[in-house]
């Protein structure tokens, strides 16, 4: 049993959950195109959440280790700051979400209380434990994105999209559960502390290992690395772009924290299997995203292949030893700010009826504005790994991890296909740049949401300030696991 | 018959009834016979249950899912009036290719294991509770102590599933012609009559 001061650490978890039902109930008084209260509910909830995580850390001044609901729930370094990022990230969501629901005129409450049930889901995820609650977070997370997806109810290719995500998640799932059941019957425990123990030793188990290898299709559905991605461009594309942006983002660290949390905490044992495959999954995903990218004319399809070839390189982290994981966090957390981003330009320059999700849509951007096609610029440019921006440095990281265990040729892939993948990110900036623009349409944006692309792609730039604190601290809370 | 024997028997008829009938559930062409199956198939496995004194388990087997889900299950289909798929319809390459996935993955199963239970098959009783052992205080304390975490995750994801079926599936359709209760009420009679005044007319016929 335990007591109310038992929760504490619980705390945001239990924010979230209640600010979710009240923004549900906020919604029922929304007008269709207004929502800017639910917003504001969403996004101070998303700061309160901050506050509530940053303020134990501050006062317990050390990664410490806490587990609660007898050890389902664990909160450390590694969770804080990696929650800490997904509710930044939210908050971006939040007013992208808003600008494209009253472009579109369909504001309702539900999205956003879906949204922060996601939310919640991922933060179940990235702090479970145990493998129940490892999978239910999972599963909360993937409800809501299966309702978000469908939610232009009319929108024949969102009904399509959702259908698929639906099947193939729930297959997923599926592969997954088995995994984990067989991993169950191996050792009788599903605590993930309990499984590192009592598989010590055995790290030549087929029982185990069959578990091992479910486990990891699952997770890489879930990521949607190669060959296992084919939904992603469908959904991606199908899906309403406030949609895609979401859960091109903060669904993605949630899943690299349960690929953490199985592999690389109960599994650990395991490590040599599970970096053979991983390395294969990366190298595929590399290749594929990379290669079919170049023949993509829809942007968020493009920004789907690219997406799979960001997983890989995250991935080829997971390989790369202790130094890797910290690797993998930091690039993924960089990727998924760039995401939402590019994302967020597509939100930017669609009106009612119009998605602008071609790339032709952003020829002559510059001509149109300035100020938005340099933010589209140090985006693309941070995606594709050019030198200055932070792109370029999370890309270095992996790679030097990678080398460092003396996985040469995997980097030598990675990088030949990186400059490959080049090409159709500058694609991009040459349309921006150097190409008569059809429209003369202005952009027209609050200030809002002009603020918070504003700071999201000049946050490529920006986080170089803080590069080595950012990339230290990843090292300092992975070494806790 | 020893007890023993007699329990065996009652076993393997019983699991033979649930594996049949759930081949059945996914061969049969008709959904009406595949949902009633898959009552069988419960029905079956809740007896698996008994045998291992999981009574809890086994009467809620048989309320929630043949009582309620499975009772849903059928009216939906009913309702639906889902057409019988004809043969000429499903690609026979995929059942080949199907067919032929399950019989590799069930060899690995097996040889798995086997191979992990070769040998170690174990052939001693399951524990037996003694008289006056509760199933429903069992599950109940584990539930709201050791699982309470997963418990309240499950609660909140089925308010999700509610939440995401309305929003997906209420629709307000513009020629609706739905009374409103309260509008009804709150109506004065000066609103519903006007009084017109007007000359007298003159009776049909009359006028020049």
């Amino acid at each position: 049993m335990f007591g109310w001061s038992e929760l504490i650490p619980a705390l945001p978890e239990i924010l979230v959950l209640s600010m979710a039902c009240v923004v549900l109930m906020a919604g029922l008084f929304t007008d269709k195109n207004k929502g800017g209260f639910l917003v504001f509910l969403s996004a101070i909830t998303m700061v309160f959440a901050i506050i509530l995580t940053v303020k134990d850390h501050v006062a317990t001044a050390e990664f410490s280790q806490e587990l609660l609901f007898n050890d389902t729930f664990i909160r450390d370094g590694f969770g804080d700051m990696l929650k800490i990022v997904v509710y930044l990230l939210m908050i971006g969501v939040f007013f992208y979400a808003k600008q494209y629901l009253r472009q579109q005129n369909n504001m309702k409450g539900e999205y956003f209380a879906l949204l922060l049930f996601a939310t919640l889901g991922i933060m179940v995820m990235i702090s479970g434990y145990n493998f129940i609650a490892l999978y239910l977070g999972l599963e909360l997370l993937a409800l809501c994105s299966y309702a978000l997806v469908a939610y232009n109810r009319n929108d024949i290719h969102g009904n399509e999209a959702a259908m698929k995500y639906f099947i193939l998640g729930a297959l997923a799932s599926g592969m997954l559960l088995y995994g984990m059941s067989l991993i169950y019957g191996a050792v009788g425990t599903l605590q993930i502390n309990e499984i590192s123990q009592a598989i010590a030793g055995q790290d030549n188990d087929m029982f185990l290992i069959v578990g091992l290898i479910f486990v990891i299709v699952g997770i890489a559905f879930k990521l949607g690395a190669a060959p296992f991605h084919m939904w992603v461009p469908d959904v991606y594309e199908g899906a309403p772009t406030a949609t895609t942006l979401f859960i091109a983002s903060a669904p993605k660290i949630a899943a690299f924290a349960l690929a953490v949390r199985i592999l690389g905490q109960s599994l650990d044992v395991l490590a040599i299997h599970w970096q053979s495959m991983l390395a294969t999954l990366a190298i595929v995903s590399i290749v594929v995203g990379n290669i079919f990218a170049l023949q993509q004319t829809n942007l968020k399809r493009l920004f789907a292949y690219s997406t799979i070839s960001h997983i890989g390189f995250m991935l080829l982290g997971l390989v790369g030893g202790p130094d890797g994981v910290a690797a993998a966090m930091f690039y993924i957390i960089v990727y998924t700010i760039m995401a939402i981003g590019g994302f967020g330009m597509i939100v930017l320059l669609s009106s009612k009826g119009f998605e602008a999700d071609k790339i032709s849509d952003f020829k002559g951007l510059n001509q149109r504005n300035g100020w938005y096609a340099f933010m589209m610029l140090l985006l693309v440019g941070s995606m594709a790994g050019f030198p200055p921006l932070i792109g370029f440095f999370s890309k270095l990281y992996v790679l030097k991890a990678v080398v460092d265990q003396g996985f040469i040729y995997l980097a030598v892939i990675a990088v030949i296909f990186a400059v490959i993948g080049a090409f159709y990110y500058l694609r991009i900036i040459k349309v921006m740049y150097f190409e008569e623009s059809d429209t003369d349409q202005a952009i027209d944006i609050g200030f809002d949401v002009k603020t918070v692309l504003s700071i999201n792609a000049l946050a490529q730039l920006g986080l170089l300030v803080i590069l080595p604190a950012l990339f230290s601290y990843c090292i300092m809370v992975t070494k806790t696991l | 018959m020893s007890p023993e024997l007699f329990q065996q028997i009652i076993f393997y008829v019983f699991a033979t009834f649930t594996v049949g009938s759930a081949m059945a559930v996914v061969s049969v062409k008709n959904t009406i016979y595949s949902a009633l199956f898959l009552v069988l198939c419960f029905f079956n496995t809740a007896v698996l249950w008994l045998l291992i004194e999981a009574e809890f388990l086994a009467i809620t087997l048989v309320l929630v899912y043949v009582g309620a889900v499975m009772v849903l299950f059928l009216f939906v289909v009913m309702m639906l009036d889902v057409k019988q798929a004809k043969a000429s319809q499903l690609k026979q390459s995929y059942t080949k290719a199907a067919l032929l996935i399950a019989a590799a993955m069930l060899v690995e199963l097996l040889m798995l294991f086997g191979y992990k239970l070769s040998g170690q098959i174990p052939t001693n009783e399951l524990i037996r509770q003694e008289q006056g052992y509760s199933n429903v205080a069992e599950v109940g304390m584990e539930l709201f102590t050791k699982y309470v975490y997963p418990f309240e995750i499950a609660a909140v994801i089925l308010l999700v599933a509610i939440v995401a079926a309305i929003m997906l599936t209420m629709r307000k359709r513009p020629g609706n012609k739905q009374m409103d209760a309260s509008k009804q009420i709150n109506i004065n009679p000066s609103e519903r009559i006007r009084v017109v005044s007007m000359k007298a007319e003159k009776g049909q016929g009359e006028d020049s």
